[in-house]
């Protein structure tokens, strides 16, 4: 019963081994990557280990506070980041192991010809509530 | 009639429906309409309103409603309820029609015997065959009674999720006869799971384990049960003083004492005496011994740490658990000085939890505080959830000026 982030990366993961940019993908192999993540998705929740996930746009902007009256100073786009997010899924599973072998199978959505993209995703523990013992 | 009151009626409802014949996830279901019914019918009017949901019970197509008074038998009103649902769910399933037979030939339902059989669900609810997580899931539905949505909101994780995780668990144990004990350790395993989870939004599952702990010690007689319950109490007793307002860790030694919960503390060690005088140690007994010697201790100077240390000994021998002989290294610390704690230390491994954390205290106590601070600010890095690791980069920044120049 722990909590894990898969994070996904647009930018800043290593390479896949199955490494066709999207956009060069045909419609079908498009549709069957996102069929795949949704039955993921959907086959988590039945395993009652889904808790969120969500997919995000590449685009962002570093915002900084900038002084007291003033608006927050904006960066524009990430013109510079190595690493871009693509989207995040929340899992609630029994240990380490489990979300280990979990990011496996969603690493092996498939991608160009049908095959796995064999993608890097980052697996990150969520920092738990205190737990009752600690002396 | 009061929800604590129903919630405490649940396992022995469940239990009586699966003896009869339901199988378990039906049992379930039924009972918890049976309760929302009884809520509902709290909820309309001032008592003796449980009589209306007797009497629509009474008008239902099971017809004998048992006679059960909802005031004076809550129990077996609840059953009264529970099988007509149960009846009334496996009618309306043409598919099940092979079991209604059976169930019709069940003599209807009368006085319920006075035999608590509540154990056995406490035992199907940890049954090997589920996941810790499911377990949990299932123990605090059936045995604690606790809705889905509660349960999901203490584990925060959508209800959905939480829904599915229990159906699938009862799913796993629905070809589970209840005809003999389980495994108690298992059972022990998983209570001190939800106590472990502390509480979070409207449900304290500590408070919600120690519930369940000391009904299952009613009604069994097994020395780690008493030791598991002994436990909770002296760790529970500490709470409030173990955080500051703000939420910060407030370690043993720098707590106010006078916030310790005495009663807890006195319960705690008398059903551990009790306990360790049927002379069958275990894990849990030894654990409450050494939590026991440190609620007895006015301050935390006059600590028994000699007598810890020979605790952490026993513990040792009776587990394999390396984060034993961690916590042991702590005592050796105090009780024979910091050289010696670290010598303790020597031996373990690195990268075990909190080694970073017990190193950094015994350099500290021993007067070199620049790798104290370091060690803490490794530590820090390493924690495995907030409030340490806040500490701990504290305990890091602490040291860090006191260097300053």
């Amino acid at each position: 019963m722990a909590k894990y982030l898969l994070l996904k990366h647009y930018r800043g993961a290593p390479a896949p081994v199955n490494d066709v940019p999207m956009d060069q993908w045909s419609p079908e192999e498009i549709s069957a990557h996102m069929q795949y993540m949704h039955d993921f998705a959907a086959r988590l929740e039945k395993t009652g280990e889904f808790v969120d996930g969500q997919a995000l746009a590449p685009e962002g902007a570093w915002v900084r506070y900038d002084g007291e009256g003033r608006p927050p100073v904006t960066d524009g786009p990430f013109a510079e980041t190595k690493d871009l997010i693509a989207g995040w899924m929340i899992i609630d599973v029994d240990d380490y192991e489990r979300a280990v072998e979990l990011a496996g199978e969603l690493s092996a959505a498939p991608g160009a010809g049908g095959k796995p993209i064999h993608e890097w995703l980052e697996v990150r523990p969520f920092l738990a509530a205190p737990t009752t013992i600690t002396e | 009639m009061d929800e604590a009151l129903l919630r405490s009626l649940i396992p022995s409802v469940l239990t009586v429906l699966v003896r009869r014949g339901a199988d378990f996830a039906a049992a379930e279901d039924a009972v918890q309409d049976a309760l929302v019914e009884a809520l509902r019918a709290g909820a309309a009017g001032s008592s003796p309103s449980l009589l209306d949901g007797a009497g629509e019970a009474s008008s239902a197509p099971t017809g004998n409603p048992g006679g059960a008074d909802p005031l004076r038998d809550p129990k077996g009103w609840l059953i009264t309820v529970a099988w007509r649902k149960f009846l009334d769910a496996t009618r309306a399933d043409a598919a099940r029609r092979r079991r209604e037979d059976r169930v019709e030939e069940e003599p209807a339902p009368g006085s319920v015997p006075d035999v608590d059989d509540t154990l056995q669900l406490y035992f199907l609810c940890a049954h090997p065959s589920l996941t810790p997580a499911s377990a949990v899931a299932l123990t605090l539905r059936a045995v604690g009674g606790l809705t889905t949505r509660q349960i999901a909101q203490a584990y925060l994780v959508p209800e959905a999720t939480m829904a599915q995780r229990i159906s699938r668990a009862k799913r796993t144990v629905s070809g589970v006869r209840l005809d003999r004990p389980g495994d108690v350790a298992t059972v022990l395993r998983v209570l001190y799971l939800v106590f472990n989870e502390g509480y979070s939004g409207d449900i304290d599952l500590s408070a919600e384990a120690i519930r369940l702990t000391r009904q299952l010690a009613v009604r069994i007689d097994h020395p780690e049960v008493a030791g598991l319950l002994a436990l909770m109490l002296l760790h529970h007793a500490r709470r409030a003083a173990r955080t500051a307002p703000d939420g910060s860790l407030v370690p043993l030694a720098a707590q106010d004492r006078g916030r310790w919960d005495t009663a807890l503390i006195a319960e705690g060690v008398g059903i551990l005496q009790a306990a360790l005088a049927q002379d069958r140690l275990g894990e849990f007994q030894a654990q409450a011994a050494i939590a026991a010697l440190h609620a007895d201790a006015p301050t935390a100077e006059e600590t028994d740490w000699v007598q810890i240390v020979e605790w952490y000994d026993e513990l040792a021998l009776l587990t394999d658990n390396p984060v034993v002989r961690l916590n042991r290294a702590v005592a050796v610390g105090e009780a024979d000085g910091p050289r010696a704690g670290l010598a303790a230390l020597a031996a373990l491994d690195p990268s075990l939890p909190r080694h970073a954390a017990v190193a950094a205290y015994l350099h500290e106590r021993d007067g070199d505080l620049t790798t104290a601070a370091r060690l803490y600010a490794e530590a820090a890095h390493r924690a495995p959830n907030l409030a340490e690791r806040d500490h701990l980069t504290r305990q890091a920044a602490r040291l860090n000026a006191r260097r300053e120049p």
